[in-house]
């Protein structure tokens, strides 16, 4: 494969956390029964007319901010026109020459450290279809229409991104800013947030772009990057064997990996984009701007900077730390507790916490250990009231209750034992207990310096403190 | 009182106000007169009686009791094109035959709000396609004054309607002059008001940034009490403009005099037939001797209004019809074999062979390729047109021409050639592609045909258009002229 270089762009679709839809009064909640929640507009029943959900614009003048692009003053509703069951007008309400939001960048991390700019063309409003239902209908097609309607902001890359790995990359760091922006609740399951490849190959060095293959609809990150693998390849192989890549659009087949032709170029719809007639153009002011700029979060990247400083921790810690609006106050919330241990905290939130969340399928939000629960616990090890090993046992314990960490403690006796000469008694005993090892030690043997430590932890059932411990044992096995 | 079918709407509302008779009476006195023209004239597609007729006993309750709106137990008949809650709305085609609206348009919710009683929906061109109400699926409506002619269209419905007194007042739409034209060739007074005055909510979209609902009366004063209750905001409509609704009932009867009247030397081409023109001159003599001002203006790129519109309309109208699939409701074809079949039969079968053509040029002109030459260019014509119009107010008040080259024609000589029933429209389209408001009023007759005198006014100045009607009106008997066997 070597000699090639991919090119990729990438369409993401983020549904917009609105209440109700873009151009209708219908709630967006996901999961009703089919059609419950399509109105009239909705359904494009002869006569109704599309009327603009401010919210929704004011969610995409928010991306735009956060991506340092331009804000239209003005942007304009086109039609795009085809035909399909699920889109009840025959045309999609869409923005075409002129989207609300153009010219932004997000930078990503590549796997070196380097910190890569990735351009952002443009992110237009426009509204999702409906969905066609094949199960358990024999014979017919069923049409839900409770997606149709829904608003959708189109973030639409330049083909910057070189890697399936990059493409990840990138749309993890627009997951991440949605959801710090608070305009999409992120849900790939359910389809509110995808993406489009447009994946092309050429020699590397070469300037002009090789004929590109969009595949569609891909819904999760690990989809993403299996379908523009195999894309990657299929093309290489073709180009390899002296065929040629025809433009045309893919779909990924999760379950056998690949991805198979869909429509070609020639077979295209042509869209007949207009503008539409329904809707005035859509004006965004310099107070707009500026009430929309008053609602902006710390973005992760400000974010991230600042735990590094503020906490002193590594860039790939501040970054896990800030991939999400929740975690990162999580986390905050325990060094709020913990002044003097954002690394103990960072440590906890990366490594215990998150895997006992990740088992269960839990967002740090869940309300399951709060964080000052937490902090109590990393204050005992501090403290020296428990050790590391024994406070994951006190995790344990504390993340399937709700006592709290010295509730856990007492009352399963583990504090630490620091009395020195309660730690001399039990190092006496196992000296007595094992001549034989003892002797052998002192005979130059020091690999049995191991199973001392053991047989005191093991009669103290692990509460010795270790620091103490190995001092001690030291001294009284050198006679 | 035998005589209702000649009284005003506004003396018929003061007479069911003062209780002189009831509104049971007055609908059943003109359903009768409907069901007994309906054979020779086709105006209606549907006749609402019983519902008509419990509305008029609420009505008369709600008199009773000292209650009620302005249009509280008047009749009125409603353009098939506008979505009626619970009753069937065709749009004049094969298409909506079996639609019954689960909604009201907010122009029939606001007619309903102030008391009007509908009687029943009346014939159009298909989708409002046209300019004789020949291509409604359900025959061509007959224009009154010779059932051998065309009452004009697309609104030729609701205009015989009103010129045989069937009903006092209808609403109507007009997308290149739908309301005026056939109010020429009906001699009535039609009213299309700017664009954005009225909600279009409702009203079943042809072409959407040119349609506009108004209505159709035998008088402007009439038109000024309709208009009254229709106008207004809507949010509903984002293209409804949030302006206030001045009380044109009241603006009727300001003085004449200085009025400004522009004369547009277009309007009175070689097209025009000359007996036409001159009744249309003899108006504008009578406004001169009502104290108006006349001047001539010249706007040189209104003579391309026929081309622009005929690609602007078709482009918008080739996606507002794209709804009709036969998926949700409306025509579906037997047995479709699969999803193309569906379509391909379902709107084969449905439309109309106008409604396809103008379909087929409006996906023509917005198609890669075809797009830049012909619909970005018709808009940019569309801006110099609306550029003349704004230049020519600068100077007059109104401007004032003919609402059509000729009188009434007869039925099927124009519809074997688009392009000479297109050329209908030469002098209306101009209004409706800069969104103005203009009248369209009875001013003589030409062999026994009503001729129609246009006045266009800038945007919003509707109590202005009318109060220039009504003055004409006021000097002449021209709107009260009824067609023989209809006295």
């Amino acid at each position: 494969m070597s000699g090639w270089e991919t090119v990729i762009g990438l369409e993401i679709h983020a549904q917009l956390a609105t209440r109700s839809k873009i151009f209708s009064g219908s709630a967006t909640a996901y999961g009703a029964p089919p059609n419950a929640q399509a109105n009239l507009v909705d359904l494009g029943y002869p006569g109704v007319l599309p009327v603009l959900n401010a919210e929704a614009v004011r969610m995409a003048v928010k991306l735009g901010l956060a991506i340092n692009a331009r804000i239209a003053a003005q942007s304009v509703f086109a039609r795009k026109n085809y035909f399909y069951p699920d889109l009840p007008k025959g045309y999609q309400i869409s923005q075409y020459e002129l989207p609300i939001v153009a010219e932004g960048a997000l930078d990503i991390v590549l796997d070196d450290g380097q910190v890569k700019r990735i351009g952002i063309t443009r992110a237009h409003l426009e509204e999702d279809a409906g969905k066609s239902l094949h199960e358990g209908l024999p014979g017919v097609t069923g049409i839900d229409l409770n997606r149709a309607g829904t608003p959708l902001v189109e973030i639409v890359s330049e083909p910057h991104l070189r890697s399936a790995k990059e493409a990840v990359a990138y749309m993890k760091k627009v997951h991440t800013l949605v959801r710090y922006l608070e305009i999409c609740d992120g849900n790939m399951q359910e389809g509110s947030f995808r993406c489009d490849a447009n994946v092309s190959v050429r020699q590397a060095g070469a300037h002009k772009f090789g004929t590109r293959a969009e595949i569609k609809n891909l819904n999760s990150f690990r989809f993403v990057e299996r379908a523009i693998n195999y894309e990657v390849a299929r093309q290489i192989d073709l180009l390899e064997s002296g065929g040629q890549v025809v433009q045309e659009t893919r779909l990924y087949d999760p379950d056998r990996g690949e991805t198979r032709a869909m429509r070609s170029k020639e077979e295209a719809n042509d869209y007949r984009y207009f503008p539409d007639p329904d809707l005035l153009p859509v004006v965004v002011d310099e107070a707009l701007i500026a009430s929309v700029r008053a609602t902006l979060p710390e973005l992760p990247d400000q974010k991230a900077a600042r735990f590094a400083s503020q906490y002193g921790l590594s860039a790939y810690d501040a970054g896990v730390l800030t991939a999400s609006r929740e975690l990162a106050a999580y986390y905050e919330e325990v060094v709020r507790e913990l002044p003097q241990e954002p690394k103990l905290a960072a440590n906890w939130v990366m490594g215990e916490l998150a895997a006992a969340l990740n088992k269960e399928n839990l967002e740090v939000g869940s309300g399951k250990l709060p964080p000052a629960r937490l902090a109590g616990l990393l204050r005992r090890i501090c403290d020296q009231t428990i050790s590391g090993k024994i406070a994951k046992e006190v995790f344990e314990t504390m993340w399937s209750g709700s006592a709290s960490a010295d509730a856990v403690i007492d009352a399963q006796g583990l504090r630490q034992i620091t009395d020195t000469a309660a730690i001399e008694r039990v190092i006496d005993e196992v000296m007595a207990r094992n001549p034989a090892q003892l002797a052998e030690y002192r005979a130059g043997k020091d690999k049995l310096f191991g199973f001392f430590v053991g047989q005191v932890m093991k009669a103290t059932a692990g509460k010795a403190n270790p620091a103490q411990l190995n001092e001690l044992l030291r001294t009284k096995l050198g006679g | 009182m035998s005589d209702w079918h000649t009284s005003t709407l506004t003396q018929l509302a003061a007479g069911l106000r003062a209780r002189k008779f009831s509104s049971v009476e007055l609908v059943r006195a003109y359903l009768d007169r409907i069901d007994a023209s309906q054979a020779a004239l086709n105006a209606f597609i549907s006749v609402t009686r019983e519902q008509a007729l419990a509305d008029a006993a609420a009505a008369d309750r709600a008199l009773a009791a000292g209650a009620g709106g302005a249009l509280t137990g008047v009749p009125i008949a409603h353009k098939d094109i506008f979505c009626t809650q619970g009753v069937r709305t065709t749009c004049g085609s094969r298409m909506l035959d079996n639609f019954v609206s689960p909604y009201d348009a907010t122009v029939v919710a606001k007619l309903k709000g102030a008391g009007a009683i509908m009687l029943g929906k009346t014939n159009m061109d298909e989708f409002a396609m046209g300019s004789s109400s020949e291509t409604s699926f359900y025959g061509p409506v007959r224009n009154p004054w010779n059932p051998q002619l065309v009452p004009g269209g697309s609104s030729g419905g609701s205009a015989a309607a009103v010129a045989a007194r069937l009903v006092p007042a209808a609403t109507a739409t007009d997308t290149g002059g739908s309301i005026r034209q056939p109010a020429a060739l009906c001699g009535i007074t039609g009213l299309k008001p700017t664009y954005g005055r009225v909600s279009r909510y409702g009203m079943i979209a042809f072409a959407s940034s040119l349609d506009q609902g108004g209505v159709l009366t035998p008088s402007a004063a009439d038109a000024a009490l309709m208009l009254r209750e229709m106008a207004g905001f809507d949010a509903n409509d984002s293209t409804s403009v949030d302006t206030p609704v001045p009380d044109y009932v009241a603006a009727l009867e300001q003085p004449l005099a200085g009025l400004k009247v522009g004369l547009l030397r277009e309007f009175f081409d070689k097209g025009l037939d000359a007996h036409n023109e001159q009744r249309v001159r003899e108006a504008l003599k009578l406004y001169q001797q009502l104290g108006a001002r006349l001047t001539e203006v010249s706007l040189p790129n209104l003579p391309l209004s026929v081309p622009v519109y005929y690609v602007v309309a078709p482009a918008e109208c080739s996606s507002n019809l794209a709804r009709f699939d036969g998926v949700r409701f409306g025509y579906r074809c037997e047995n479709p074999r699969d999803l193309t079949d569906l379509y391909r039969r379902s709107r084969g079968e449905g439309f109309g062979a106008e409604v396809k053509r103008r379909i087929m040029t409006g996906t023509y002109v917005l198609s890669a390729g075809y797009y830049d030459a012909y619909y970005l260019k018709a808009q940019r014509v569309r801006q110099l047109i609306n550029a003349d119009f704004t230049r020519a107010f600068g100077s007059v008040d109104v401007l004032m021409g003919p609402t059509t080259p000729t009188p009434a024609f007869a039925i099927g000589a124009k519809t074997s050639d688009p392009i000479t029933m297109y050329l209908n429209d030469i002098y209306t389209i101009g209004a409706n592609l800069a969104g103005l408001p203009a009248v369209s009023i009875p001013c003589g007759f030409v062999q026994e045909l009503p001729v129609g005198l246009q006045i266009v006014g800038p945007h919003f100045s509707e109590a202005r258009v009318l109060n220039a009607a009504h003055a004409f009106q006021r000097a002449t008997d021209w709107h009260t002229r009824v067609p023989q066997g209809y006295a």
